[in-house]
């Protein structure tokens, strides 16, 4: 314990105040007051309030002055010694960069005078004359300049010989706990204490529950991926299997053909789909029916379907793509079912493709959210029965579905929610029954209906992080502390 | 999906209501249509408010204020299906295709439409259909096209035929100038609304074009038609002409015009049929077929799929509701004869009529159940499985993860990173930017960006990712396929290779793999080994990690592990030294 803190204390038990320590302690600088004073404080001994002083400071030229006089001063000392004079170009040399200066206010003050190209003093017979300003500075750093006028203070300042700067001193009084004892506080429970019991007689400091502690260094996992796992766990506990969607280069025929996407659509157009030139194009699929199925039921009709009736072609079937959904992952593990039809359970979570220009909510990649429900005379009642309670599980409850047209799937229903921040319906999602034509030409029995639905991660999730920007999400601009600080993704925690 | 403005107060006076926008909204919901905007308070004085629809891109029959009405009309049972004739029933105009037309557009057909009025409103309809067909339907006039005349211009029999441009003489519509079919490719190419469908015919010997009796051209499709024939307000008769290269599209466009347009006919409803004679090709046919198609529809189907079990007659009222005619089959109690109307081309199999019936039906009022095979055993995608580990373990370890794209730039693949490009790369055809050009073939470019954008974030900065990376496979299918990698970069005022080489080990422990300090003797486990050929890596300061997975076994190669190279850093625009490790996480499945 400092001797400071017994001097405060001696001080305060003899007079109960000090009004102001720099009056009280002169020698010392406010910071260590200061610490000595929060010391006692903790302890709840003192009390203390700010006193601020406005403060003249000399600057490094002032303090030079004080010393050896002010430059005026040094030149007229210098004029007078000398029985020539000064010439007035070595008033630079012989004085220093100063010289110049001092030279206008010797001429000012009328100590000098000048003869042809020389300085004369005008003090050869007489004494030299005060060096106010000389005496002014010393008077500032001894007694802040009590006897200086005004005026020349800020002439001083002007001058920048003078700064003006602000000192904190402290009115200190007794607090409850005042005693010239100071007991020795403990901050933290040591393994000391506890091996040797000195924890029963030691004081500890009043801990600071206002505080946010220090944080632990953590590694994190992508919030995206986050909403991610929440979504294969709703899946894993409604039965449903993951699919093998690690597949992102598909042919057109797995892309499209299969799903009974004509040739001409325009999800086909080069502006939609991204098509690769190396490979350019994929091997026929092995098999051989499957494949004249396909173009059977595309360009003649067949199973049932009057079809779209327009020349198949090959070429367009194998020009590779990237794929633009999961749902070619989801024909290739339908079109396996056929092999040993019977009612199954699908999901996938995966990146999909799209030839988009980026902006705010499109990018040319983002993850497709897909389950496949396989089984024998499924309804439509299923379907929405179905979806009901897979979003019950993500705390969306109110659902209602739009009839809408994909060419997959018939009948298609959009999937509608509730969202109350929005205070309308929002469309969250796609789904729908697979048509015969995608499904029969696979092999799989006329009975063994197919539900089919999807939807974007991202979308939910920028809802629920409350994100605008979709790059603030998904790829490399999405920044570090996002995903740092991000807390655990709850879907069924208020999502819409 | 195609967006339809319509006359608000028209629409509404069609279906004999006022609806508020949130009941209209409602309705279009039901239907399965949307929509989208009511100008009503976004109009300038004197503006007539419109509703702007979307429509299902299915539904060509929609595309028209006359088709909207028409179809909820009918959903609403205030109107039924119009029944469409021909008059005279026998055509009284032919149009012969020739030959030469086979190589550049080989298809067309017309029809007739007489004693039209048109109003303002009614014409601008008609023009703005054709419009809507041309860029959806009809894909940019690719597969099909149409033109409309004024049959009193000109005189029938008429010719489609193909000829070198510059036979083919007219003054094109509202021009002046007669020009002829090259000058007419130089006139257009600038032009906004037709310049982008010259490619269609532009590099052809042999320019598309119908003529009448006195070779007076009616249209050069599918570019424009002559200014001789053109339409007005004051037109009667109409003549329809349809081209292109989609048979089965071209009869869809003629029905649907006719369907739409001769309600205004002194005869509603009824068209004059035009036979178009096409020896060359076996395809002489008259048209417009309007004959409805039948199609056959289980009721047990529908019921099943709807999971209801409504009687024959309900159902026949509901298919009444979407446009449809069903009959009960006379010798199958469970069939109905669905007749289709020609409106809707979009009824390809029963599962349509179901939807339809479904539609009518209501989703919103279906009863909801569950399907009967709840219990079924679940389980993850073994990759996902093993990502999921390493993910956790990693993460577990102080590291960040990232999700970066995994298309990149040519050079981000390859020169950024100092290695040439080794052709396993699948490479895009038609990006919009260079920053999609490969699918990567390592995880390191998309870490690499992480950090370049997150430069200010405080050192080290340790990210990683787990993630797909495609390389190219000849022996398969679709000649490319997914790997899934692991990798780590730490970045920092010093390489820190001891600690990528440290987290290498923790997610090693975690996969059961021991470090070997003697890999000769064959155990399983991971080992690294000094690898001066990678010029990823600063010189000396670069390994290969190997992996045996059994006592014994041949070890494998998985990934590589290594200071960064200064200039690759330099490439990402990173100002601090870096330590990155990647291996295939596959060969731990």
């Amino acid at each position: 314990m400092s001797d400071l803190q017994h001097r405060i204390l001696q001080v305060l038990d003899a007079q109960d105040v000090i009004q102001d320590t720099k009056v009280q302690f002169p020698e010392l600088d406010s910071q260590t007051v200061q610490a000595a004073l929060n010391s006692l404080l903790a302890r709840s001994m003192i009390k203390y309030t700010n006193i601020e002083t406005d403060y003249w400071l000399l600057t490094d030229e002032a303090k030079d002055i004080v010393q050896n006089g002010s430059h005026e001063f040094r030149l007229l000392q210098e004029v007078t010694t000398n029985l020539e004079g000064l010439k007035i170009a070595d008033v630079g040399t012989v004085l220093g960069k100063n010289g110049k200066l001092g030279q206008a206010k010797a001429f000012k003050n009328g100590w000098i005078f000048k003869d042809g190209d020389r300085i004369l003093t005008k003090f050869k017979d007489r004494p030299l004359p005060n060096d106010e300003t000389a005496q002014n500075l010393k008077d500032i750093k001894e007694n802040q300049g009590a006897g200086v006028d005004k005026k020349e203070l800020q002439d001083l300042k002007k001058r920048k010989l003078i700064t003006m700067s602000k000192i904190v001193s402290y009115k200190v009084e007794k607090a409850a706990e005042f005693s010239l004892e100071i007991v020795q506080l403990n901050a933290d429970i040591t393994s000391d204490m506890i091996q040797s019991g000195s924890w029963k007689t030691a004081k500890f400091k009043p801990y600071n529950f206002n505080s946010e502690g220090v944080f632990p260094q953590s590694g994190a996992l992508h919030p995206l991926n986050k909403v991610r796992e929440e979504f294969r766990q709703i899946f894993f506990s409604m039965g449903f299997t993951e699919m093998p969607s690690n597949q992102y280069v598909e042919s057109g025929f797995w892309n499209f053909d299969t799903l009974f996407v004509p040739q001409q659509h325009p999800a086909r157009d080069l502006q939609d789909t991204f098509y690769l030139k190396d490979p350019a194009t994929a091997k026929r699929p092995e098999d051989k029916e499957y494949w004249e199925n396909i173009q059977r039921v595309h360009q003649d009709g067949a199973f049932g379907s009057i079809g779209y009736r327009y020349p198949w072609k090959e070429d367009e079937s194998l020009k590779m793509v990237l794929r633009t959904h999961t749902t070619a992952i989801s024909a290739a593990m339908l079109k396996k079912l056929a092999e040993d039809p019977k009612p199954t359970r699908l999901f996938s979570i995966d990146r999909v493709f799209r030839n988009e220009a980026v902006d705010a909510t499109h990018l040319a990649e983002f993850h497709q959210v897909e389950g496949v429900l396989a089984d024998y005379n499924l309804t439509l009642g299923d379907l929405i029965g179905f979806m009901q309670s897979f979003f019950d599980k993500m705390g969306v409850h109110d659902l209602r579905f739009k009839p809408a047209y994909n060419p997959y799937t018939e009948p298609s229903l959009e999937i509608f929610a509730y969202h109350k921040g929005l205070g309308k319906w929002v469309e969250i999602g796609n789904s729908g029954m697979f048509r015969p034509e995608m499904l029969e030409p696979m092999g799989l029995p006329k009975n063994l209906r197919v539900l089919g639905w999807g939807l974007s991660l991202e979308r939910p999730t920028m809802i629920k992080y409350k994100l605008s920007n979709i790059r603030d999400l998904l790829g490399h601009k999405v920044s570090l502390d996002f995903i740092e600080s991000n807390p655990a993704a709850r879907l069924d925690e208020d999502l819409v | 999906m195609p967006t339809v403005a319509v006359d608000k107060e028209d629409l509404y006076q069609l279906l004999g209501k006022s609806y508020t926008t949130e009941e209209f909204d409602e309705l279009c919901f039901e239907f399965g249509i949307e929509l989208d905007e009511d100008t009503t308070n976004d109009c300038a004085k004197g503006e007539r408010p419109q509703l702007k629809i979307e429509i299902p891109a299915n539904r060509y029959d929609m595309l028209c204020i006359e088709g909207i009405a028409q179809a909820l009309n009918e959903y609403l049972g205030r109107a039924s299906a119009p029944a469409y004739s021909l008059q005279p029933p026998v055509p009284q105009v032919t149009m012969t295709i020739k030959e030469s037309t086979s190589t550049i557009r080989p298809y067309a057909a017309a029809a007739i439409l007489r004693g039209i009025k048109f109003t303002q409103r009614s014409y601008d309809s008609f023009i703005a259909l054709q419009d809507k067909l041309h860029t959806n339907l009809c894909r940019n006039r690719t597969l099909v096209a149409m033109g409309t005349h004024d049959l009193d211009t000109l005189e029938g029999p008429f010719t489609y035929e193909a000829l070198p441009p510059s036979e083919i003489t007219f003054i094109p519509l509202n021009q002046t100038k007669a020009m002829d079919g090259n000058q007419l490719m130089d006139f257009y190419e600038k032009d906004k609304n037709l310049g982008k469908y010259l490619h269609i015919i532009k590099d052809s010997p042999v320019f598309p074009v119908i003529l009448d009796k006195n070779r007076n051209v009616a249209s050069m499709p599918p570019i424009i038609n002559s200014d001789r024939s053109k339409i007005t307000l004051e037109t009667t008769n109409v003549f329809l002409d349809i081209t292109g290269t989609d048979k089965t599209k071209v009869a869809i466009v003629v029905n649907q015009l006719v369907a739409m347009f001769s309600r205004y006919c002194s005869t509603p409803f009824s068209i004059e049929p035009v036979n178009v004679v096409s020896e060359h090709n076996k395809e002489t046919r008259v048209f417009p077929d309007i004959k409805p198609r039948v199609m056959q529809a289980e009721l047990s189907y529908i019921n099943s799929c709807l999971g209801l079990n409504l009687d024959v007659d309900t159902i026949i009222q509901l298919l009444k509701k979407m446009g449809l005619q069903p009959k009960k089959n006379e010798s199958n109690e469970d069939l109905l004869d669905v007749y289709i109307p020609i409106t809707r081309p979009d009824v390809l199999h029963q599962c349509d009529i179901m939807e339809d019936a479904s539609i009518a039906y209501g989703y919103n009022n279906l009863v909801k159940t569950q399907a009967q095979s709840q219990a079924l055993v679940a389980q993850p995608l073994p990759v996902n499985k093993i990502a999921d580990i390493v993910r956790l373990a990693t993460s577990q370890s102080g590291w960040s993860e990232t999700l970066p794209l995994t298309l990149c730039s040519h050079d981000e693949n390859f020169k950024f990173l100092r290695r040439n490009d080794d052709s396993k790369a699948v490479k895009l055809a038609n990006p919009k930017t260079i920053e999609y050009q490969v699918v990567r073939t390592t995880l390191l470019p998309g870490l690499l960006k992480t950090v370049k954008e997150n430069r200010k974030h405080s050192l080290p900065i340790r990210v990683f990712e787990c993630g797909d990376i495609v390389l190219k496979d000849e022996t398969l299918e679709r000649r490319a396929k997914n790997q899934r990698n692991w990798a780590a970069v730490f970045v920092g005022k010093t390489a820190g290779f001891e600690f990528v080489q440290g987290l290498l080990g923790k997610i090693m422990q975690t996969l059961r793999t021991d470090w070997l300090e003697k890999p000769s003797a064959g155990k399983r486990g991971y080992w690294i080994e000094q690898d001066d050929t990678n010029d990823t890596f600063f010189p000396g300061r670069g390994a290969k990690i190997f992996f045996r997975a059994i006592d014994g076994a041949e070890a494998k190669e998985i990934g590589s592990i290594g200071v960064l190279h200064p200039e690759v850093l330099g490439f990402f625009e990173i100002p601090f030294a870096a330590s990155s490790v990647e291996i295939n996480i596959e060969k731990f499945l």
